[in-house]
């Protein structure tokens, strides 16, 4: 697609002709339409919730449909403390989900473990098993910080590309859409991390 | 409601041939707790719940607490006669208390509104698998959580209907709260460490490289 002038297209639109392109179309329309999946693994679930209703409402955005089926949800908001039993199957959920899908991890507990991160039974973030698009900060984050990472991952949707060497992950075959489930091991999960997703910060002294 | 000595005084009456000892507790709630002999723990409890005065019939709380081994070493000044002569002479004496596995019960009474009243039960030993009579029969409220002190501590809870793993996975071995549990080594980087986990942050660190071979990592290393 070549790109258009702006100002031929605002000239345009004054005399009533509206032009796009497939992909600004394509993409308008699933940026305001993403059906997170309704689930919630501890407090920031209760954020969430807020987040869903009337007083911050994230029916402005698109974003109230909130599916019970994974294959009916377009992203997954990891809204708490994900332990090493639930892990597993958070990933089956995300496996489950048709592309293009995408991830939030809400919370301090969501990202690295938080506060129980050095503990026997808590993951040290999701990260290590799904790729995650957008990151909120916060012990509960506030209802602001989730819809500002709403708004965030709208405007990765509004930016991504139809065709081309960089064009969106769900359009290349080449990207893997399901990733290895964990399984139960006699201490920890086995593996501890996927390595083809994550790799741990390299320690360096100066 | 009843002293902890009156209500001891009765059971003991009341189930032929228990054994009930008062654990004292020196802090400022002076809530002594009854430790009851394991073999006829299921009899007393029973007993608590039925008697027309006690009446405990909610279980409000039970909990498991690990005692290791310990040694106690105490120092005394003795006088002794020595040829005749008389000596102090101080004497250290060790003690050896062997360690056990704790369940503690807490019960209140709904129809007659008094409580708590706290229960003990010990283990012989602290082995994997140490036994002791399941009060699930007496309050069914127990029920999950005897399930959840076998997990994290390995107490075996006989008669109980449905003893199973239930907050770690049924593959986990050992058994989490126990003192002497250590994890597996699964250090990854951490930016504020402190105390046990600065112990760990350490041992993964590689050494600082060396100006002029002058500077090595020390223990009072600030970066840790």
């Amino acid at each position: 697609m070549s790109e258009i002038d702006e100002g031929l297209r605002k000239e345009l639109q004054r005399q009533g002709v509206w032009v796009t392109s497939m992909q600004e179309l394509y993409n308008w329309g699933r940026k305001n339409s993403i059906w997170p999946l309704q689930f919630g693994l501890a407090c920031c679930a209760i954020e969430m919730i807020a987040t869903a209703a009337s007083r911050y409402d994230i029916a402005r955005f698109g974003g109230e449909v909130f599916r019970p089926s994974p294959r009916q949800a377009d992203l997954m908001i990891v809204a708490g403390t994900v332990t090493k039993k639930m892990a597993p199957q958070i990933v089956r959920l995300y496996n489950q989900m048709p592309d293009p899908k995408y991830v939030i991890s809400m919370g301090a507990c969501a990202i690295s473990g938080g506060p129980f991160k050095e503990g026997y039974n808590v993951l040290k973030g999701i990260d290590r098993y799904i790729p995650v698009d957008v990151y909120i900060p916060g012990c509960p984050p506030r209802p602001e910080a989730l819809l500002h990472a709403f708004m965030e991952l709208q405007r990765k949707i509004d930016s991504q590309k139809l065709t081309g060497e960089n064009r969106a992950e769900h359009l290349d075959p080449a990207e893997p859409s399901e990733f290895p489930v964990p399984s139960f091991g006699e201490h920890d999960l086995e593996p501890p991390a996927n390595r083809d997703v994550f790799q741990p910060p390299k320690i360096e002294r100066t | 409601m009843e002293s902890a000595e009156q209500i001891k005084g009765r059971a003991e009456a009341a189930v032929p041939g228990a054994k009930i000892d008062i654990v004292p507790n020196p802090g400022p709630a002076n809530q002594p707790s009854l430790l009851i002999d394991n073999e006829h723990a299921p009899a007393i409890a029973q007993f608590l719940r039925d008697d027309p005065a006690l009446r405990f019939d909610f279980c409000s709380n039970v909990t498991g607490v690990d005692w290791l081994d310990r040694t106690v070493k105490k120092t005394v000044k003795v006088k002794k006669s020595i040829d005749g002569e008389e000596k102090e002479v101080t004497e250290t004496t060790e003690e050896h208390f062997p360690g056990y596995l704790e369940a503690v019960y807490h019960l209140y009474s709904m129809t007659q509104k008094h409580g708590p009243v706290v229960i003990r039960m010990r283990t012989p030993n602290r082995a994997d698998g140490a036994r002791l009579p399941s009060l699930t029969p007496i309050w069914r409220s127990a029920e999950l959580q005897e399930r959840e002190i076998f997990d994290l501590y390995g107490i075996r809870f006989e008669s109980h209907p449905d003893l199973r793993r239930i907050l770690m996975w049924d593959e986990f071995v050992d058994h989490p709260m126990r003192k002497d549990y250590r994890e597996p080594d699964d250090y990854e980087y951490e930016p504020t460490p402190h105390d046990d986990v600065l112990d760990r942050a350490r041992q993964h660190y590689a050494p600082r490289p060396q100006l002029d071979g002058a500077e090595q990592i020390t223990a009072t290393d600030s970066h840790g």
